[in-house]
């Protein structure tokens, strides 16, 4: 399979000072899951942004390096064009439009796509795979559980037909169980629908369940990768990430406290 | 029989105040419809409304182009007034704190008003419109025809601005934007666009206000005090409620008029002025996001 997307060697700087991102490298393969692990702060989020073009709206811009869609460079697009190519970031924090209601919100993943029987069609495909979505579709998104607004998320991606799907932490703030559900719908999308998903996470387990290809971020840099069972079984990622120590025992969470926590001033 | 003229008091004041509370909606409309899109606090509403009213009137009577084309002119000079306004000045401040727009809006408003010892904008120039002169009687209506216009042309825009907003593709978008506008470029919507149009749709509807506001009052710098008249009415109604914008006009609009009515034969006149922002105060204590406002959706 050819790479549908390729990031080379690039830099991030935020206010024209502050250097997030030090020559991060990745790849995804088309119709590829790939997982980007690391802790808070590694800069999974701003390597997205980087992809999809937003983080200019954070006073960044990718400042070296090189990043390719289908052998384009989309790195100096803004994201309204991104999407158009067919590269869709669900952000972090199951951002929803709350005071519009589902239908609307998934409505707005379809703005980049004009013609209208098409939409009706696409609704019914997301409701099919998202069907607590369905009874839902005229509450306000505000008020929607959290898993119900992660679904409406990635939901809403879906309405624009995305080659390539960002996702950045779905698990975050949800229960084990819907985190499951959640990420067996994203297989899903990923096998039936032919989406590759780059997908960032802290919850290496189940990002490394689904995926077949993984990098590790720390610090603004790529400090390891290899395909997904590698990684699993690699010594570091098994006691950083995955919480388990060398003979495969479950280890108290304080032992490793020492490791990379760090006072969030911002949450 | 004087029961009989009390009553008749009352019902000419209620009319006087639903079709002028119609016409502050108009007004009204106009700081909704950004604030909607763009989160931004438009202070400069009133001047906006002065500035289409020198356009009409100037291209009227300075420039002596007909009527309809004056109108015309009004409408496109403060489309364009919006867009460029937009790209000029509040482009460059999207991202920062709403305070810089704000800021920028009042700005805006004090170098408009210092239009005034200029040219054309000295003075008060009247601005006619083809109307009868005498009232229409319905029963016991006394209704003057330019508060007929100006109710029925408020009317037909708020409701097509609320349909808009409603059902069209551009205009849920457009609500998308006011709602996160970070998510909605991730959508792949062109947000700078829709604040062009937010502010170009302020412009049309300011237009239409100057117009009508024009001919009631006549223009001069002082037609940018019709502006003051939004914070009332948007505050009661909610700032990003298009229902709420007519519902506040109403309120304001019949307050004044009662006030006016009742209150002003007892202190002397007035109340008129200031019956709307007691109410607006009233409002902020009890129901801060307006009759109809949008809450913020707090999870817990």
């Amino acid at each position: 399979m050819g790479d549908l997307l390729t990031v080379n060697n690039i830099e991030v700087i935020y206010d024209h000072v502050i250097l997030v991102l030090k020559g991060v490298s990745l790849r995804v393969p088309e119709g590829g899951i790939v997982a980007l692990l690391g802790a808070n702060g590694a800069g999974k989020s701003t390597t997205l942004k980087a992809i999809s073009g937003l983080l200019r709206t954070e006073r960044g811009d990718v400042t070296k390096g090189a990043i390719e869609f289908h052998g384009a460079t989309i790195h100096r697009h803004p994201p309204d064009e991104v999407v158009r190519r067919g590269i869709v970031q669900v952000m972090e924090g199951r951002h929803v439009f709350e005071h519009l209601s589902v239908e609307e919100n998934l409505l707005t993943g379809a703005y980049t796509r004009r013609s209208g029987g098409e939409t009706r069609r696409d609704l019914d495909m997301v409701y099919g795979y998202f069907p607590r979505l369905t009874h839902r579709r005229n509450v306000a998104a505000g008020y929607i559980s959290g898993g119900e607004q992660q679904m409406l998320a990635i939901g809403r991606a879906l309405m624009a037909h995305p080659k390539l799907m960002l996702l950045d932490e779905p698990s975050m703030g949800l229960a084990p169980m819907l985190v499951a559900e959640i990420f067996d719908i994203v297989g899903r999308l990923n096998r039936e629908e032919g989406v590759a998903v780059l997908l960032a996470e802290q919850n290496a387990t189940i990002a490394l369940k689904h995926a077949q290809h993984g990098y590790v971020m720390e610090s603004g840099r790529i400090v390891l990768e290899g395909d997904a069972k590698t990684i699993s079984e690699n010594e570091d990622i098994k006691e950083f990430y995955l919480g388990l120590s060398g003979v495969g025992q479950r280890k108290s969470y304080r032992d490793v406290k020492h490791y990379r926590r760090r006072k969030r001033w911002l949450s | 029989m004087l029961e009989a003229l009390d009553l008749q008091f009352t019902i000419l004041l209620l009319s006087n105040g639903v079709m002028i509370g119609l016409m502050y909606s108009l007004i009204a409309l106009g700081f909704v419809l950004v604030y909607k899109a763009t989160d931004a606090v438009n202070f400069a509403q009133g001047e906006f409304v002065m500035i289409a009213g020198f356009v009409a009137v100037g291209a009227l009577t300075v420039a002596g182009i007909p009527l309809w084309l004056s109108i015309l002119a009004a409408l496109v000079a403060m489309v364009g007034f919006g867009f460029a306004l937009e790209r000029v000045m509040l482009r460059k401040l999207i991202g920062r704190p709403i305070i810089a727009v704000v800021m920028a809006t009042i700005g805006l408003a004090a170098i408009l008003r210092g239009l005034g010892p200029f040219g054309i904008f000295q003075g008060t120039r009247p601005l006619p419109l083809p109307l009868r002169d005498e009232p229409f009687i319905l029963g016991p209506l006394f209704i003057p025809p330019i508060q007929l216009l100006g109710g029925i042309v408020s009317l037909v825009f708020l409701a097509g601005f609320g349909y808009f907003f409603l059902k069209s593709r551009k205009g849920v978008a457009m609500r998308a934007v006011a709602d996160n506008q970070q998510v909605a470029m991730a959508m792949g919507i062109d947000v700078e666009r829709y604040f062009g149009l937010a502010w170009a749709m302020t412009g049309v509807v300011s237009a239409l206000g100057g117009v009508l506001w024009g001919n009631m009052l006549g223009v001069d710098v002082n037609l940018a005090l019709v502006g003051f008249k939004v914070f009332p009415v948007v505050i009661l109604g909610g700032l990003d409620s298009i229902p709420g914008a007519i519902i506040g006009g109403l309120i304001v609009g019949l307050v004044e008029n009662l006030a006016a009515g009742y209150i002003d034969p007892y202190v002397g006149g007035g109340t008129k002025d200031f019956a709307p922002y007691v109410l607006m105060i009233l409002a902020l204590m009890i129901r801060p996001y307006g009759i109809f406002g949008k809450r913020i959706i707090e999870r817990v």
